[in-house]
């Protein structure tokens, strides 16, 4: 095989890892997922075998602990973190944009929340918007900076992102201390911004017989219902899949494909702008410190992978890592190491990619078949070669 | 740009199964000690670590080896969890109740990260002792919390190295710059002062919080003590955790020398490599958490801050190895007296 064909037949791997289902698929996508879950237990299995642990001891556990109703409000809280940094990721993958500051992104946003949070206060109605406002625009203009040298200068996104994300670092340890935005608290060692006003305290929902959930969680299920929205219903949406796809068709069919990169990065940012919020509004501390969660952009790039970049998939996928985590916590009482979850956590991720190929290859070969046999039937009166003619209908699923 | 789009979904499973294997093996076996006996009628003490967990060699290290001690003496068990980068406030909280929950008592969380979360579980467990490492917020009837005079301890071995230095200029190298950090930073700085006004002090953190690779990265130890030590310092305080390594082979390669933190890093070092340890900061994390354990046992515990410092000898410096003088170490030892009577209060910020 030549290098040519190599590098195709691997962007068209990369494209359809990233890219979204259609409908005419699901099934084919749902038997992926089953069989990259399968999979997955089957490594967990092995793993906790090699250390000498039943695996009906674990699931005893986990029944015990992860499926309790505190488990149930515990995973759909942090879920909604990760669920908001999974929706992030989905954005920039519509247009195979891999936006790794989504770390960066979020807390700046969250750490200006918080200042304003501190320094202002309006009524609840009035204060919630502002301060969700205040988190969008900055990590949106955050998440500009890299979207301008991509679309200006063609600097990888994935390169500035990185960097940015240690510039972020950097803008915030400056003015997190005290003698700006920071508040020394006497006794703590904690950098954190000053306690936030009260109506900026979003109240939980309370659900009766399970516990409180985060009251930002509802606003995590309307961008999710909005991003399906706008993704599969709007001009917007299909351009930025066409000009994703194909960015030299967009642009001859009227969508200039830099806008796009731009629109989209930002978009991507503006929904890492909310990662922060459930935490920062819904838990108790209420002001942002170096205890807020590191690392999510690499949570939200692997849940919107197995998410297969749809609202509802990126749900499951944010449900699924939490309950891995979850379960982590009474493993590492019984002397399983935590570091189990994360290659469970790899192993999914790997399995997804490597059941699509699976899965596809299959639809890939059945359609070859139809085609095969529709051109057998029309060999009799021409001369067109079987295999050219299967190329087509093979296309339509990468 | 294809090429990095195309390595992408493969780069993010490898990064995932690479921070597991980078992970260190921390939590497989309960107290050593203690496990030894499987009547353990003395019950259970759990030890919540921070980030990097045990086997970071520093400051997790010594408060297991502080439970382990009190544990075995009590003929009681240890169990251990770790934190994790993602843990949110709640997921600490999750940590800490299971553990209570499990009937651990006490229950000892290392690091002031735990702080909200000990805030919120503390009082769901009212008879449960809870302790915690380097902070003084938590204000519940059940809570203790262990802190220590890390300026006062970093102020002797900045006198160390003020007496010692042959240059007239030493460095401070800290983990990740926070307020815990800069205590010793500036405790360094007045001792180099009180010790020898003429000798400079030049500071460096490996990085920036939330980033706590700073804590153990040994390359970025190594290349920051290049740094100093290229720029005429002789003697470094290294206060970072795990990456003093890097700090160590700086100085074996430069032929300078090194003062270690939290633990006596001259003991716990592999020779010849510790022969560039003159001195180490004493933080005894291991001392704050046996007392404490021991007080639960014997019922003489209270609540609130408990602070460990010269005076109790929570905190000092080391001299194994033999590399100091005697003069060195009896101007230091008259500046302890000092301290200790109040004479000379050494300043917990710098500047």
């Amino acid at each position: 095989m030549s290098a040519g064909t190599l590098s195709g037949r691997l962007d068209a791997l990369v494209r359809r890892v990233v890219s979204p289902p259609r409908l005419t698929s699901l099934a084919l996508h749902l038997l992926a997922v089953g069989i990259a879950l399968v999979f997955a237990v089957i490594v967990l299995a092995g793993i906790l075998a090699a250390y000498g642990t039943a695996p009906s001891a674990v699931i005893e556990v986990v029944g015990e602990y992860a499926l309790t109703p505190a488990g149930w409000v515990a995973m759909v809280n942090k879920g909604t973190t990760y669920y908001l940094a999974g929706l992030a990721a989905a954005i920039g993958f519509r247009m195979y944009l891999f936006n790794i500051g989504i770390d960066g992104q979020y807390r700046l946003g969250v750490f200006a929340a918080a200042v304003v949070g501190a320094a202002v206060g309006l009524p609840m109605v009035l204060q919630i918007p502002l301060l969700v406002l205040t988190a969008c625009v900055v990590a949106g203009a955050w998440a500009a900076i890299a979207a301008h040298l991509k679309a200006s200068r063609g600097v990888s996104e994935v390169i500035s992102t990185i960097m940015l994300n240690a510039v972020a670092t950097g803008v915030i340890a400056f003015l997190i201390a005290p003698e700006r935005f920071g508040a020394a608290e006497e006794g703590s060692n904690n950098t954190q911004t000053a306690l936030m006003n009260e109506s900026g305290w979003m109240p939980a929902i309370h659900v009766p017989g399970l516990g409180e959930v985060y009251g930002f969680t509802v606003v995590a299920v309307l961008v999710g219902v909005l991003f399906w929205v706008v993704t599969e219903r709007t001009r917007f949406g299909f351009e930025q899949r066409a000009s994703g796809a194909a960015p030299r068709a967009a642009l001859l069919g009227g969508t200039d494909p830099r806008r796009m990169v731009v629109l989209t990065m930002v978009a991507s940012g503006v929904v890492a702008g909310l990662v922060g919020l459930p935490e920062l509004l819904g838990a108790t501390s209420h002001r942002y410190g170096i205890s807020f969660p590191a690392g999510l952009a690499w949570v939200g790039l692997s849940i919107a992978i197995v998410g297969r970049n749809h609202p509802v998939g990126v749900a499951l996928g944010a449900l699924l890592w939490v309950f891995l985590e979850r379960c982590a916590l009474p493993l590492d009482l019984i002397g399983i190491p935590t570091e189990v979850v994360a290659v469970v956590q790899a192993t999914v991720v790997l399995a997804v990619v490597t059941s699509y190929e699976l899965v596809h290859g299959m639809s890939e070969r059945s359609a070859r078949r139809r085609a095969a046999a529709f051109a057998r039937g029309r060999a009799d009166t021409t001369e067109a070669p079987a295999e050219t003619a299967a190329e087509s209908p093979a296309e339509e699923h990468a | 740009m294809k090429r990095t789009i195309r390595s992408f979904a493969v780069a993010v499973a490898a990064a995932l199964t690479l921070s597991a294997c980078g992970g260190s093996d921390t939590s497989t076996d309960s107290a050593d000690g203690a496990s030894d006996e499987p009547s353990s009628d003395g019950g259970t003490v759990a030890v919540a670590y921070d980030l990097g967990g045990r086997g970071d060699g520093g400051f997790n290290d010594l408060a297991y080896a502080g439970a382990a001690a009190a544990a075995e003496a009590q003929g009681a068990e240890v169990t251990e969890a770790t934190a994790q980068e993602t843990d949110t406030d709640q997921d600490r909280a999750a940590r800490l109740e299971l553990m209570a929950e499990s009937g651990a008592n006490p229950v000892v969380t290392v690091g002031y990260l735990y702080a909200t979360a000990l805030t919120e579980v503390a009082p769901k467990y009212p008879d449960t002792w809870f302790a915690i490492v380097d902070d003084a917020t938590v204000d519940q009837p059940n809570v203790v919390g262990l802190t220590f005079a890390a300026n006062e301890g970093s102020f002797l071995v900045g006198a160390v190295a003020a007496l010692e230095s042959e240059t007239g200029s030493v460095g401070f190298i800290g983990g990740v710059d926070t307020e815990l950090i800069n205590e010793f930073e500036a405790g360094f700085v007045a001792g180099v002062e009180a010790a020898d006004d003429s000798v400079e002090v030049s500071s460096s953190y490996l990085t920036q919080p939330p980033d706590f690779a700073g804590f153990n990265d040994p390359t970025r130890g190594l290349e920051s003590a290049n740094g100093l030590y290229d720029a005429s310092a002789d003697i470094v305080f290294a206060a970072a955790g795990g990456s003093n390594a890097g700090v160590f082979d700086a100085a074996e390669s430069a032929g300078t020398k090194v003062i270690g933190v939290d633990s006596d890093q001259y003991e716990t070092t592999e020779a010849p490599l510790n022969e560039v340890i003159i001195s180490s900061m004493l933080k005894r994390v291991d001392v704050g958490v046996q007392t404490f354990i021991e007080s639960v046992a014997d019922g003489s515990v209270e609540a609130g801050e408990r602070r460990f410092d010269l005076s109790t000898e929570g905190v000092g410096y080391s001299t194994s190895g033999d590399m100091l003088s005697e003069e060195t170490i009896s101007a230091v030892d008259a500046l302890a007296e000092q301290v200790i009577s109040g004479e000379i209060t050494v300043p917990t910020t710098v500047g």
